[in-house]
């Protein structure tokens, strides 16, 4: 009994560290900052206390909260673009070579293109909302489509020698074996999608500026620049980080229980 | 004895195949595959016993001689099991299993009770809702021959199926198979490079040898069937054995220059 409960123990002690580690080193550095800041006496508009983040936190939440929901909107908005037009031309990849073939390199000069480059240009032709709507889902298109397609051309030989063999349809083909072979390769395109969408959404709307719709996040913090309330530009940062962690966990835990019972990624190596 | 007078199902005559990139993997291949028989195709690796399989399956075309069926029925009338079960990781044994009956449009419960079937016929029966990585190595092979048997095919063509599974798993399915053969009445055609296996599960061996891929030597295992673990221990298996181990040596032999 004890042989087995041992390394069960050890094993919850290891995790539980994985998670107490970084929390004390950050509970830690936010000491370290709040005592300096204490100490030097170093004036909000130069250097505020995490404390001080926090209070402005609560005291400007109906602001930031709007500004995190429409940049959130945003970022959901453009990945949900970004996933349909993604998996439907990685489809045609997959079923027609030549479509493939025509269309593929405008997708990477798409990508290789810095997308702070491409907003202003953009900001031309859109308003702003709409601009920065497109510029998130460029960024988040390629993983998608890239990972999706590489998915659906990896499906087993053998399998494809089978499904040959029972006179299958391209299209049942397609259903039954390159779309499923291709699940793990879309989740791991949509985590990445999923940050590179919020960071689009940022980026182009800080090029945005004040031609820019001025409610998100990325408008806060320039706002908040110009009217040196600094300890809010702080506030609306937190918020951006907080919203990418919890995108990129969202989506961690969708795949694990989209693969858990059949992809090695999703499992715990036993033993 | 019957079984040489029945017409062939498949004959194969001067068949050839030589890939893109210039490889001969066969050469003038003569070979009749009789109904009702369990025919091995014994030789090293790289002799084109799977291109002869594929090219049987119609996955493959030779590039020279014919491949005759006795009926335009037979054609595709097939099971097809690989060296590893190749099964689909993402659904269940019973999906699986379904996958033949699916491809030609039954629904699943039209097909349940033949799925069920199959299963228990390689007594797999309890474990319709595991899937594939909740199984031994052992019983991932058992699913792929229940799909491939959920047809209820009249040629079953196995390359290489138990390869990879450890010594006593495979005499077990050594068994199993040929319990399944003697209850359907399947038609086998087994690729293997092993000796022992061939002489025990067969009625006849084709050994091969490479570059290009032909075949040697034919040996008839006259010994009745059901064979049990008896026949490991008689005479005539004994003596088989040699018979294929020379002439699997020769075939070896003559590459060895290469
Ligand atoms: N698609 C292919 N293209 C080129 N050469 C191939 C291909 N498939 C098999 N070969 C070659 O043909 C020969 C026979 O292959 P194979 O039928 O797989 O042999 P075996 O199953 O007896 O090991 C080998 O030399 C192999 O390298
Ligand atoms: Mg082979």
């Amino acid at each position: 009994m004890s042989a087995q409960s041992r390394p069960a123990i050890a094993m919850n002690a290891e995790r539980a560290l994985d998670i107490a580690l970084p929390v004390c080193v950050f509970l830690g550095a936010l000491g370290v900052w709040e005592a300096i800041v204490a100490l030097k006496d170093i004036p909000p508009y130069i250097l505020p206390a995490p404390s001080r983040i926090a209070s402005t936190l609560i005291a400007d939440w109906d602001t930031l909260s709007g500004s995190l929901w429409v940049t959130l909107r945003i970022t959901f908005a453009a990945l949900f673009a970004a996933v349909v037009g993604g998996v439907a031309l990685a489809i045609l990849f997959a079923q027609w070579k030549w479509v493939e073939r025509s269309f593929f390199p405008f997708a990477v000069i798409l990508q290789v293109t810095p997308i702070v480059a491409i907003a202003p240009l953009l900001l031309v032709y859109l308003d702003g909302g709409t601009a920065v709507l497109v510029c998130a889902f460029v960024v988040a298109f390629f993983p998608i489509l890239s990972n999706t397609a590489l998915g659906l051309a990896s499906a087993d030989h053998n399998l494809l020698d089978l499904f040959e063999l029972y006179r299958a349809s391209r299209w049942q083909q397609l259903i039954y074996l390159r779309l499923p072979s291709a699940l793990p390769y879309f989740l791991g395109g949509l985590r990445i999608g999923g940050g590179l969408a919020l960071i689009g959404a940022i980026v182009a709307e800080i090029a945005a500026g004040s031609a820019g719709q001025g409610a998100g996040l990325a408008f806060r913090i320039v706002e908040s620049g110009y009217r040196l309330n600094i300890p809010r530009m702080f506030a609306a940062l937190v918020l951006i980080s907080v919203a990418g962690i919890l995108i990129f966990l969202f989506f961690t835990l969708l795949s694990r229980v989209l693969l858990g019972r059949w992809h090695d990624s999703a499992r715990s190596r036993e033993g | 004895m019957t079984n040489a007078i029945a017409p062939p199902i498949v004959r194969l005559r001067g068949v050839g195949k030589t890939f893109a990139n210039g490889t001969i993997a066969l050469e003038g291949l003569d070979l009749d595959v009789r109904s009702g028989e369990f025919l091995s195709l014994l030789g090293p690796s790289g002799c084109g016993k799977s291109t002869v399989l594929r090219m049987i399956a119609g996955l493959a075309s030779p590039s020279a001689g014919s491949i005759d069926w006795s009926d335009a029925q037979s054609r595709s009338d097939l099971g097809y099991v690989f060296q590893d079960s190749t099964l689909m990781p993402w659904t269940s044994v019973f999906n699986n299993v379904w996958l033949p009956l699916r491809l030609s449009g039954l629904s699943k419960a039209d097909a349940a009770t033949r799925i069920e079937e199959a299963l228990s016929l390689v007594g797999l029966s309890g474990f319709a809702k595991s899937y594939p990585r909740e199984l031994s190595g052992g019983m991932k092979m058992r699913v792929s021959i229940a799909r491939a048997l959920v047809l209820r095919p009249r040629l079953l063509l196995m390359d290489e199926p138990f390869a990879a599974l450890d010594e006593i798993t495979r005499f077990k399915l050594n068994n199993d198979l040929l319990r399944l053969k003697a209850e359907l009445g399947t038609t086998v055609i087994f690729v293997t490079h092993s000796v022992y296996e061939s002489v025990y599960l067969s009625s006849r061996i084709a050994v091969f040898a490479s570059r290009p891929g032909r075949i040697i030597d034919t040996i008839d295992i006259d010994a009745p069937y059901p064979r049990n673990e008896d026949f490991r221990h008689s005479a005539l298996y004994a003596e088989r054995s040699r018979a294929a181990s020379t002439a699997l040596m020769s075939a070896i032999a003559a590459e060895d220059h290469l």
